[in-house]
């Protein structure tokens, strides 16, 4: 089974390569290295995606024109609950939100049913996302296309992480979490927000703070956050059952 | 020496029995009397008690033994909830460590640091929170008085006044004529009116949908305006009029026997009439002598501390903060700040800058819900509004969808966070 996907992914990819070899009148500014990203596409994506001519859903959705779609909308495949409320919120794949997205998927999207760890390295997702940018509608098409050139300064600064918070001040600014979520994980209408980890709930805050999540009261919330505030509420989170 | 948990109960036991050591450390623990169990006073008596982990001694005066939110009692009145579903007992916070007394408090010696309850207790304090909502102002509605309630109720404190309208709202012949009166700023709830009209004219729709609805109103502009109108002309369209103050909605007199209007000279008859007067602080609020000539009482924004007693804070509706608007979310996040200042002052406990919020979702129409919020900062002269957002006109029904079900979601969380 999952030879066979790999297989038909592997032919996909060289029907896109075909297409599109990489060089053109929008290479300039390129957001990274799509053939290595194909190659990346191929190893790590491909069991679940399909990507290219006649791609379709099998157990991810599929890939093509994922820039400018609103997060959830693929016809026919089933989200999770969590996929398909960020959707509604109005979570749109960007090469900002995507990159978020690939390098942690649950600092963006909590309950994904992704089973990926995520992709670290930067240049990595550079490469992989102009690979997927290739089958997403082209500039010369469509002007308002999504731009292919990379934004920068978007990766969270590993310093960022590795601040200990204060958990006593972080008991003191859970308080204003819990007029909406309850203690208790409650999931009905607002997301829970017990039993994170540690990183993912750092990443998911400063993500609301960046505007990569869209949700417009957590954005004000976790936007006057400073990096030693997210920290500390991290801290005290984790001493929660 | 370190006492161990053994030394220390053998300890209690043997000076116990010579000295009643237990009613001397009962008696040195620092008082705290929370006035008023709703959003500001449940959540201020609840955080005390459970943050001091036993340290303070703290008793809220609430009358009713079952409260009745007034955060979502107009989707009672629209038919999208039960009326059981608002109400609220203190169970919860007995078990965090409040003792709860079900009494009116009817004096405040703020010399003495007492409060009298109406049952003849005397309670004393080291700090006093009050957090006793709204009153009406005498004459705000020429014709209208207190008294005058069960013919045209204001239905603006839940409860039994909430369940009255709702009665006369069903029982209004067809085609007839349901008025409402709406209030001078400021007031409880800003979209709060807007929500109800929502929510009758929701009603009226389905059982009665050639009635009509006038909104007489002082003010030229409200909470959330384009979204409402937007939202009656998508789902009740003919059926609402909203009438300004350059037509009249200013200078409004009612007739409660007649069950007549009259509106700039002119008089109209009409069969429901909602009439939500203008406002003050709660009552108490103005006995303990904490408010100013605005009928509210100001407060230091850093803190909720009263500005005229060092001793008092006051919370919520009954506060003059600054750009925060008096609703529930409100009044919880107040809450959490005075509760963390006075358990710092009494206690030693560590403290933080003050942060507040506050985000109002109200209902159109079913699965159209719309929502508006902002942070705020404490200033010098005042709490101040620092980022807001608010619902778009011409949102999509899933956005809408989406934004009610997280406003159940919040009702679920603040119930949880105010009661336990």
């Amino acid at each position: 089974m999952r030879r066979r996907h790999l297989l038909s992914a592997l032919v996909l990819l060289a029907v896109g390569v075909g297409i599109w070899p990489g060089a053109g009148p929008v290479a300039a500014a390129p957001i990274g290295d799509a053939e290595r990203g194909a190659l990346l596409f191929a190893r790590q994506c491909s069991a679940c995606h399909q990507l290219g001519k006649g791609a379709v859903n099998r157990v991810g959705p599929q890939l093509n024109r994922v820039f400018g779609r609103t997060a959830g909308s693929v016809e026919g495949y089933k989200y999770s609950k969590s996929m398909a409320r960020m959707g509604s919120d109005g979570l749109v794949w960007t090469l900002d939100t995507l990159d978020a997205y690939v390098e942690n998927p649950r600092s963006l999207v909590s309950g994904t049913r992704m089973a990926y760890r995520g992709m670290k390295d930067a240049e990595a997702r550079s490469a992989l996302l102009a690979y997927l940018r290739e089958w997403s509608d082209k500039p010369q098409n469509i002007p308002e296309a999504e731009p292919t050139a990379r934004a920068s300064g978007l990766v969270l600064d590993p310093a960022i992480l590795a601040i200990q918070g204060d958990p006593d001040f972080g008991e003191y600014l859970s308080s204003e979490c819990t007029t909406c979520h309850q203690r208790d994980g409650s999931d009905q209408g607002i997301p829970a927000i017990t039993r994170w980890p540690t990183e993912d709930f750092v990443a998911a805050m400063h993500a609301y703070k960046r505007k990569l999540r869209p949700h417009p009261v957590m954005q004000m919330m976790a936007g006057r956050l400073s990096d030693e505030e997210i920290a500390a509420l991290a801290a005290y989170f984790t001493t929660l059952d | 020496m370190t006492l161990s948990r053994r030394t220390f109960i053998a300890t209690g036991l043997a000076a116990g029995s010579v000295l009643h050591a237990p009613v001397v450390f009962g008696q040195s623990r620092p008082k705290v009397v929370v006035i008023g169990g709703g959003a500001g006073g449940g959540t201020a008596a609840r955080y005390l008690a459970k943050d001091s982990k036993g340290a303070l001694d703290v008793t809220l005066v609430e009358a009713n033994p079952i409260y009745t939110t007034c955060f979502f009692s107009n989707l009672y009145l629209g038919g999208f909830r039960d009326f059981e579903s608002l109400q609220h007992g203190y169970d919860g916070l007995a078990a965090s460590g409040v003792t709860v007394i079900n009494d009116t408090a009817t004096a405040v010696d703020r010399q003495a640091r007492t409060v009298t309850l109406a049952g003849g207790q005397v309670l004393s304090y080291d700090r006093l929170v009050l957090s006793p909502g709204i009153d009406f102002k005498d004459g705000s509605v020429p014709g209208w008085s207190l008294a005058d309630a069960e013919v045209m109720p204001h239905a603006y404190k839940a409860g039994p006044q909430t369940q009255l309208l709702k009665q006369m709202v069903e029982a209004m012949p067809a085609g007839g004529t349901f008025a409402m009166v709406a209030p001078p700023n400021p007031y409880r709830c800003p979209p709060g009116p807007y929500e109800r009209i929502s929510m009758v004219a929701h009603l009226l729709k389905q059982t009665n949908p050639t009635a009509k609805i006038l909104v007489l109103d002082p003010k030229d502009k409200y909470s959330k305006q384009a979204l409402f109108e937007e939202g009656w002309q998508r789902h009740y369209d003919g059926m609402v009029t909203w009438v300004g103050p350059d037509f009249g909605g200013g200078s409004v007199e009612v007739r409660p026997a007649a069950m007549e209007i009259v509106v700039d000279g002119e008089v109209q008859k009409v069969d429901v009439c909602n009439v939500i007067p203008g406002q003050m602080a709660g009552k108490i609020a103005q006995i303990a002598g904490v408010t100013d000539d605005s009928g509210w009482a100001p407060v230091d924004p850093a803190s909720m501390q009263s500005k005229l007693d060092a001793n008092v804070w006051v919370l919520g509706d009954s506060s003059a903060q600054g750009d925060m608007p008096k609703s529930a979310f409100s009044a919880n996040s107040q809450a959490k700040v005075a509760a963390m200042a006075i358990r710092g002052e009494l206690t030693g406990s560590r403290t933080f800058p003050a942060k507040y919020s506050n985000t109002c979702w109200s209902l159109i129409a079913p699965e159209d819900g719309v929502k508006v919020g902002a942070s705020y900062e404490p200033t010098p002269d005042k709490i101040a509004s620092v980022h807001s957002f608010i619902s778009q006109t011409g949102e999509d029904a899933a956005l809408r969808k989406v934004t009610f079900e997280e406003s159940l979601g919040w009702y679920a969380g603040i119930t949880a966070d105010i009661f336990g």
